[in-house]
């Protein structure tokens, strides 16, 4: 434990809690302007259809209306993460219920969404692709015409309705087959998941007197939306300055674009200031969600239970527009594995677009999907050779050093740790006790992925000023970035400021996504913290006429000659010394960008991976107690271990929120969460009729257990826990449900009607 | 804009007078007339909770509450649970065990909890849950927020026996 106050490894309040509990942290919707504009949104009423022409004649007749733009206003300008194929607003087509087709700037939010409906926008028909099959029909609508000639920012193989197609191979599947005692092979099926953090989505943008944008917006990478509203718009990035207020909550909506283009757009032609928040119905049918998928899973194993040979074949909805999809795909095959040693492996997957909304990043990013299939795989397999779940676990376990699936090298693998203190604390048994069972499933995750920087100084008076450009969605990195900056120079944590993302003066951050910011961006900021160190102790050397070895930190803010007691310079005196007499104001940086190769070329053969590089793992065994209520069908998750190597905990009760809240959005996943759609148009946009967990339907006994194996070139030796925490619950409760009940759902949510269902046919077979 | 008539009610101790159209809910006037913007706008259905405040004593989703109907009220917002930006001890608690996240629910929980303590000074966990079942968090699992509702009971029956 650190001894500096609110240093690594403490558990201090996050930074911003007094000003949350208060009511003062401001979200987008709480900002205003004066001769502000208010925004509304014209949504398509088709899931696929040619857009003919508009007539905006009426609504720009409506007293109070300033603005209306369409798809005519924007040029042929796409944005995309992997593949560019998306513009600020439909243009010629529309592709999903719920899309922009037109958006309105007027004084007031009730003028402006009466406006929207004296818009006349006429459409041609055409054939909606409403599942995958229906995508890769023979004949099929084509969503994308120009797909071949979006540009795409990796080997990309895709065509017709096929956004992306990827595949991992290890050793030899066709020939292992033969050396399995059994085979088992099975399909199962995964919904779609909306994010739904409570804020949704908004953005305020005006242009000041010298023409250039100011952008506000509930986001997960200011740098994101300065790089989507530039593309679209056909702005260079240094006429558009993003900034964030605080964000209530993302798990990946607000990673990409949503409506910020489009607000930028009706604030540069008003030249007033708008804001455009959407409301629950809108931000359900509009922006984003975790992908369906249909995984067909094969699995060979020895009698002893050891692994020999996996075939994985992931089919996933894409929706509307490439997005992060490509890279959910890849991950999810690269995670179809788990962490195991299997010596011959295929994984295949493709991506299709459909007429729905686009589905991206959502917390787990394709290995919720995966982990099920394969997680349940894993205990059926089991329960057909009697062995007990873990011990087959134990047995095929990654051990430290060992690849994961493409070759790269894990170092740091707490897995085993993992799955003992689980199953001590659970006081494990397979065996049911009155329809109460448990269930087990483990996973890893990456943290990492692509570039950062930080930029630390040291103010006149010797206090510290942090800059990351990362985006605090409430996980709580600033305060962790924060500690970390505090322990490596050893200050306390009170006298560190932090800034707030901005395109204008925050060093590049790709965003808060990837597990990566405490991880990735804890590099960065360890790295500038330390270059401050050298320059102080550099300042001190000269100060005091010594060599800089001969020179440490010491906590409180000072710098001292080693050996020597009272020997010291604060912070203080050696700023003052750079500011007003040698050396200049102390400014230390970092940037990296994780360059550790995903892919061996000599142990793998990949195609169509869109990530070249992409991560550290941490890992998680996850243990819950369930009931199933053999009358109804109803599943009730009693309790939950949820044990996880998360390197090192830089925050341990930050990191204990992550895997409870994770726990909680894996329970709606698994059991009652699910975006349904009748005819294309989604048929539950609201909290009414799509349920997520309340305070009664999560366990309050969620014990998470924090496992300590330091990653080599993790800051502290940390890894990133945003979403590990959700990644194992759907897997452990169907196991549990099985142990407990008999019958093995294998479909996503394990609703009670499906439980009930499954309880029937199960009686039937008995009786028959 | 003829058809606005004047409200007039107490929100926080202070005497709040705005005009007001036949649809407006408490909670658009809270936000867009009178800027109290801790009081946050979740589904606008009377789902989440996050729009939860006190009216006279009882705990109300202000986006279902037509704004008229509070005319005579005393209101209390999550700005009027402290007094001169100290926490009251339910914050407090809030803040000091990791119970809040990204903060967005936060001010209808504390509100809802703070009208539930008043009428339950020694709750369990059980009714800590029931209490908390009409406010959704996306963020936390719940287990951190009801232990800091037990934490600022601890702390409250402390007081009242000092």
């Amino acid at each position: 434990m650190s001894n500096i106050p609110g240093g690594v490894g403490a558990s201090p309040p996050k930074l911003e809690a007094d000003e949350k509990v208060l009511g003062r942290a401001t979200y987008i919707a709480d900002m205003y302007r004066s001769n502000m504009l208010h925004g509304a949104i014209l949504s398509s009423p088709h899931a696929h259809a040619r857009i003919l022409s508009y007539d905006t004649s009426a609504a720009l007749a409506l007293t109070g209306v300033k603005a209306i733009v369409t798809g005519d206003d924007f040029d042929h300008n796409y944005m995309g993460p992997f593949i560019k194929d998306e513009a600020a607003i439909a243009k010629d087509k529309v592709r999903y219920i719920g899309e922009p087709v037109a958006a309105v700037a007027a004084i007031t939010e009730d003028i402006a969404r009466e406006a929207l409906r004296l818009i006349e926008v006429e459409y041609e028909d055409l054939p909606a692709i409403l599942s995958m099959d229906e995508a890769v029909a023979d004949g099929a609508a084509v969503i994308h015409e120009d797909l071949n000639s979006y540009v795409k920012i990796y080997d990309a193989v895709c065509h017709g309705n096929v956004m992306s197609e990827t595949k991992l191979e290890e050793g030899n599947v066709d020939t292992a087959w033969d050396q399995c005692d059994l085979i088992v092979e099975n399909i199962y099926e995964t919904q779609a998941q909306s994010h739904l953090p409570i804020e949704t989505c908004g953005a305020l943008a005006e242009v000041d007197g010298k023409g250039r944008v100011e952008l506000w917006s509930a986001n997960q990478s200011v740098f994101r939306v300065q790089a989507n509203v530039c593309e679209t718009l056909g702005l260079p990035m240094s006429k558009l300055r993003c900034l964030t207020p605080s964000v209530g909550g993302g798990f990946g909506n607000k990673m990409e674009a949503h409506v910020q283009p489009m607000v930028v757009k009706l604030a540069m032609i008003t030249d007033r200031p708008v804001k455009l928040i959407l409301n629950r119905e809108e931000d359900l049918e509009m922006i984003r969600a975790r992908h369906p998928s249909r995984i067909r899973c094969k699995t060979g194993v020895l009698n002893d239970g050891t692994f020999i040979a996996r075939e994985v074949e992931i089919l996933m909805d894409g929706g509307a527009f490439a997005d992060d999809s490509p890279g959910v795909l890849g991950h999810s095959l690269l995670c179809s594995r788990g962490p195991y040693r299997i010596p011959n492996i295929r994984s295949q997957g493709k991506v299709m677009y459909t007429n729905h909304l686009r589905f991206a990043a959502f917390r787990g990013f394709g290995n919720p999907q995966i982990n099920f299939a394969t997680e349940s795989q894993i205990d059926e397999i089991a329960a057909k050779l009697d062995i007990d779940p873990i011990d087959i676990r134990l047995k095929n376990a990654m051990d430290t050093g060992d690849p994961w699936f493409g070759g790269q090298i894990v170092e740091s693998n707490g897995l085993k740790e993992c799955i003992a203190k689980a199953r001590e604390a659970s006081d494990w048994t397979n065996s049911a006790d009155n329809n109460r069972s448990l269930g087990i499933a483990v996973c890893g995750h990456i943290s990492g992925l692509l570039g950062t920087g930080a930029i630390v100084r040291l103010l006149e008076d010797g206090t510290v000023a942090l800059n990351t450009g990362a985006t605090d969605i409430g996980q709580g990195s600033d305060t962790v970035l924060s500690q970390m900056c505090a322990e490596v120079l050893q200050v306390p944590l009170d006298t560190i400021s932090l800034a707030s993302p901005d395109t204008d003066g925050s060093p590049y951050n790709w965003g808060t996504t990837a597990s990566r910011v405490t991880y990735t961006t804890g590099r960065a900021v360890v790295g500038a913290a330390k270059d401050v160190e050298t320059q102080i102790k550099q300042s001190a050397s000269e100060m005091f006429e010594c060599s800089a070895d001969d020179l440490e930190l010491l906590p409180g803010g000072k710098v001292g000659v080693i050996g020597v007691p009272g020997k010291e310079l604060s912070f203080f005196d050696v700023s003052g010394f750079t500011h007003w007499r040698k050396g200049g104001p102390i400014v230390g940086s970092h940037s990296l960008v994780y360059d550790t190769a995903t892919v061996d070329p000599k142990r793998a053969n990949v195609t169509g991976l869109p990530f070249g590089q992409i991560g550290v793992y941490a890992f998680n065994a996850m243990i819950v107690e369930t009931e199933v209520d053999d009358r109804t069908g109803r599943i009730d998750v009693i309790r939950a271990w949820s044990a996880t190597d998360v390197g090192k905990a830089i925050n341990p009760g930050l990191v204990e929120g992550q895997l409870e809240g994770g726990f909680a959005q894996g329970l709606g996943f698994a059991l009652v969460e699910e975006m349904i759609w009748d005819s294309g148009r989604l048929a539950n946009p609201n909290l009414m009729d799509y349920k997520i967990p309340g305070s009664l339907d999560v366990p309050y006994e969620i014990n998470t257990i924090i496992v300590e194996h330091p990653e080599p070139d993790g800051p502290f030796g940390a890894k990133g826990v945003g979403e590990i925490g959700l990644v194992a619950v759907p897997a452990s409760i169907a196991n549990a449900v099985y142990s407990a009940a008999g019958i093995r759902l294998r479909k996503l949510p394990m609703t009670s009607e499906r439980a009930f269902n499954a309880l029937r046919e199960r009686a039937e077979d008995h009786a028959a | 804009m003829s058809n606005k008539q004047p409200l007039s009610f107490t929100v926080n101790g202070d005497v709040a007078e705005t005009l007001i159209s036949g649809g407006e809910t408490l909670l658009t006037v809270l936000r867009d007339h009178l800027h109290l913007t801790g009081t946050k706008r979740g589904c606008n259905q009377g789902v989440c909770g996050a729009c939860t405040v006190i009216v006279d004593g009882k705990p109300v989703r202000s986006c279902l509450s037509m704004a008229a109907l509070s005319e005579g009220s005393e209101v209390a917002t999550v700005e009027g649970l402290s007094e001169n930006n100290v926490p009251s001890n339910i914050q407090q608690a809030f803040a000091d065990n990791g119970a809040v996240q990204c903060g967005f629910c936060t001010a209808g929980v504390l509100v809802t909890v703070t009208a539930f303590l008043a009428e339950n000074a020694d709750p369990t966990t059980e009714d800590v849950r029931h209490a908390l079942s009409g406010n959704l968090c996306r963020c936390s699992g719940y287990k951190k927020i009801i232990d800091a509702v037990m934490a600022a009971v601890m702390t409250q029956a402390a007081e009242a026996s000092a």
